[in-house]
């Protein structure tokens, strides 16, 4: 028997355990890619108009910094610009949930002992894992080269390869933080965190004019993506950053199982206090003690992404009115006139969704203590349940507040720096963040509903989150009819700063999240637990 | 109002399966009652119904005096609890869970935790996930025992815990009864229940089987007859009681019931006993015999 015994049994159970999993993942971003194929085509048919939109582009940072660089005015190669982007760092997302859910998490729930104590190799999980991240990467490359087929071979090829390539990139990551943590929860944080710089780093790069510093997005696997220029004269050698990276993340992987035991993370974990302090009290002592350390990375993360958009809006404004295209483009996003608060309301906005994504997570922070059998003890005292669920709840929208207003408080530095009034801004982009709470709360009492009613489905939580982004972010784009953008709760917010603040919208969303809330809660306070 | 517990024709499906079916137990104040029945035979389905986890489909319970569902919360400031399968915070210390654990039931006694925490030689700072099985269940023992609740309901608590350990437990639970507290305690270790229980309830397939103190279950059990006689033994088979009858020549080898031992005795003498081998009758025989019809019946 030798260390990779066993490896073919663990990835037929993977797959097996993943047949809904993957395809969820793979088919709607390669329909997506599609979708914008044909988009593009219908929008802009003709040469010129392309031209005139790739034209305005190479002007504009902030654009850039969203969407990236325009290397080619083609129907693909505009494909590839509007999905070079944010695509690969979807497809990293897939691979790195997939690998961290089939070493970590199954190590951590101690099925990998089980497992292991049959005729299986040490290095076999990790393998299999890392076949299934770089199998379902693969797939999604070849299902996007098929669909790009019509728009030549080589791009159609070098776009799916972004995908796929950024998709093994993250795997691998993935790979060497499974082995670097002890719990699955952190192995994704750091790979998610490395995930977000990496975006950060192409956006910063791409944001870059001539001379600035559009270097470093060379130090990201999305920058590479991107430099692979599909349908512009592709440089094929990128590639061999891909595969040259997922080779050096296996092997360190691989090199890291061999010499930790099982359970154990090579970050060591420290000594606890002999009793609990005096905040660790009561509920809501726990679910903060539970919550604060996803709640802390998120901020983190929101600060950074604030201070990174804040900074680059004033390219917004260079754009100048001459150009009609790119302003509709931003207007599509944002709302009304003026293009600086347009672009602002666009980037408040997308982090409003984004912390549709956080509260999501913390309100299935139930799911997880219930199923996990932690929340039986609990409940077995004198703690009702509906008093164990609002500490939750109320750890998760006061979490979204203060990620929203970290959020726009770092806009409004970001921006306010460049145009020298921090002091106007900030205030103003804060206030702006919070008006993203009431749609942001509607998307967790949708999860709340799901917990109480159908707790077997609780994971469905995600796709509310889910479409909402993606509704949010490429609706406009795809031109979807007014009833698909609505289903959108962020569809239905004022578009602050560049509109003003109308209180209906933010009324109606907030006593809605209340019925379904309070439906939800009542829904678990009749049923079983387990 | 003298039961801790009482319960009568509980009913509880999951779906198909019938994990109660008509389920009857009473635990009178101040005893330590033994639960007892295979795997799968509904003790923790029980105990998770009169915790108020479970919602029952019929029947009648009552804890304390209260309703498990609709009075959990109260209730439950008067209970202490051990599940079958602890699982803790992965972050969280051994100590900071009992702290909590006591202080969300309402208080628990600072001087008897740090006692418990050196009996079973429990080291509360480590954190939830790298306890072993055994520790985690000391974990939640010792936030059971040093609260002062008046029952106490634990599932299973000491299949982790290594012989030395189990001594300790049982020490504990001698003083709990001691101090006029009400146990469950549901268990596969028949040493355990013989050592700790006044009254035992064995259930299976989601039905009780049999209840009462330990003496009247050995009253159920059977004692193992060989004996060598004079003749051939005659009328045996008929003899209520009598089980497992096997007659070669003027050996006989039978079981009996322990109410009919004197009648049976009798009969054997009759035929003129040369030889006598008697096996006196255990806990263990009457409960594997529970559990193996149940095997049986599946
Ligand atoms: N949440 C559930 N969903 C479906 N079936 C369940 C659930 N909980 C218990 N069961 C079923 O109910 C029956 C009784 O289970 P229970 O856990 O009460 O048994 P037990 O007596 O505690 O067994 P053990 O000695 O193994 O702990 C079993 O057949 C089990 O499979
Ligand atoms: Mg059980």
């Amino acid at each position: 028997m030798n260390d990779l015994t066993g490896t073919g049994t663990l990835l037929r159970l993977a797959l097996r355990r993943d047949r809904v999993m993957i395809p969820a993942w793979v088919l709607p971003l390669g329909l997506l890619v599609i979708a914008t194929r044909t988009t593009i085509s219908g929008l802009y048919p003709t040469g010129a108009g392309r031209a005139a939109l790739a034209a305005s582009m190479a002007t504009n940072g902030s654009l850039r910094a969203l969407y990236g660089p325009v290397y080619d005015t083609g129907i693909g190669g505009l494909t590839a610009w509007r999905m070079g982007s944010t695509g690969p760092a979807l497809a990293g997302l897939m691979a790195l949930l997939l690998v961290v859910r089939h070493t970590r998490e199954e190590e951590e729930a101690g099925r990998l002992e089980l497992v292991g104590a049959g005729a299986v190799g040490r290095r076999a999980p990790l393998a299999a894992s890392l076949i299934t991240g770089f199998g379902a990467s693969l797939v999604l490359a070849v299902f996007i080269t098929l669909g790009l087929l019509a728009q030549g071979a080589a791009g159609a090829l070098a776009l799916g390869l972004a995908f796929g390539g950024a998709g093994c990139v993250f795997a691998a990551v993935a790979a060497v933080t499974a082995q670097l943590t002890e719990t699955a929860r952190a192995a994704r944080g750091i790979a998610g965190a490395l995930l977000g710089v990496g975006y950060l780093l192409r956006a910063t790069g791409d944001a870059a004019g001539p001379g600035g510093p559009g270097w470093v997005g060379w130090l990201s696997p999305l920058g590479w993506a991107e430099r692979l220029r599909p349908y512009a004269d592709e440089r094929w050698w990128v590639l061999a950053l891909f595969a040259g990276s997922a080779l050096i993340l296996v092997a360190t992987a691989h090199a890291l199982v061999a010499r930790r035991d099982l359970d154990a993370g090579l970050l060591p974990s420290r000594p606890g206090p002999q009793g609990a302090g005096r905040r660790l009290a009561g509920v809501y002592g726990l679910a903060w003690r539970l919550q604060r350390g996803a709640l802390y990375g998120w901020a983190f993360g929101y600060a950074a992404a604030g201070l990174v958009l804040g900074a680059i809006t004033k390219g917004a404004a260079d754009l100048g009115n001459g150009n009609r295209t790119v302003a509709d483009e931003i207007n599509n996003l944002g709302g009304t006139h003026n293009l600086v608060d347009s672009f602002l309301a666009a980037m408040i906005s997308f982090l409003g969704m984004l912390a549709a994504v956080y509260v999501v997570q913390a309100v299935l922070r139930l799911r997880g203590e219930e199923s996990g059998g932690r929340a039986e003890p609990v409940l077995a005292t004198a703690v009702g349940r509906i008093r164990w669920a609002a500490a939750h709840l109320v750890v998760a929208t006061a979490g979204s507040a203060a990620l929203l207003t970290v959020g726009g408080i770092a806009l409004g530095i970001g921006y306010g720096a460049t145009v020298g009034d921090v002091s106007g801004q900030l205030p103003r982009m804060a206030g702006a963040g919070l008006v993203q709470l009431p749609a942001v709360l509607f998307v967790a009492a949708s999860a709340v509903l799901i917990f109480g009613a159908a707790p077997r489905m609780a994971m469905a939580s995600w796709s509310v989150a889910s479409v909402t982004l993606a509704i949010g972010l490429y609706g406009p784009l795809l031109k979807l009819s007014q009833w698909a953008l609505d289903l959108s709760a962020f569809a239905h917010l004022p578009k602050v700063p560049s509109a003003p603040v109308t209180a209906a919208p933010l009324v109606w969303l907030t006593a809605l999240a209340a019925v379904l809330t309070a439906a939800g809660l009542v829904a678990f306070r009749r049923r079983d637990l387990g | 109002m003298n039961s801790a517990i009482e319960v009568t024709g509980l009913h509880k499906s999951f779906g198909r399966t019938h994990a109660l079916d008509g389920l009857d137990l009473t635990v009178a104040r101040g005893e330590v009652h033994g639960f007892l029945g295979p795997n799968g035979a509904g003790k923790s389905t029980t105990i998770r119904v009169l915790l108020g986890l479970l919602r029952a489909d019929g029947g009648e319970a009552r804890l304390l005096g209260g309703d498990p569902w609709r009075d959990a919360v109260r209730l439950h400031s008067r209970l202490a609890y051990v599940p079958g399968d602890v699982t803790l915070w992965r972050n969280l210390s051994g100590g900071e869970v009992i702290d909590l654990l006591g202080r969300l039931r309402g208080g628990l006694d600072e001087g008897r935790k740090q006692e418990l925490l050196r009996r079973f030689e429990l080291d509360p700072t480590k954190k939830g996930r790298t306890y072993s099985k055994g520790n985690r269940q000391k974990v939640a023992l010792v936030a059971a025992l040093a609260s002062d609740a008046e029952l106490l309901i634990l599932d299973e608590p000491t299949s982790g815990l290594d012989p030395l350990m189990e001594e300790v437990f049982r020490e504990c639970v001698t003083e709990e009864r001691d101090r006029g507290r009400t146990v469950l305690l549901s268990s596969h270790i028949l040493s355990e229940v013989e050592a700790l229980c006044d009254r035992v309830s064995i259930i299976r397939g989601g039905r009780t089987v049999e209840t009462g103190t330990l003496a009247e279950l050995r009253h159920l059990t059977r004692t193992s007859i060989t004996a060598e006689l004079a003749g051939p033994p005659n009328g045996l088979a008929r003899l209520p009681g009598v089980h497992d009858l096997d007659v070669r020549g003027n050996r006989v080898k039978l079981q009996v019931d322990t109410d009919q031992l004197d009648a049976v005795l009798r009969q054997i003498s009759e035929s003129g006993v040369r030889g006598l081998n008697c096996a006196p009758p255990t806990l263990e025989e009457l409960f594997l015999r529970h559990y193996q019809s149940e095997a049986v019946a599946r």
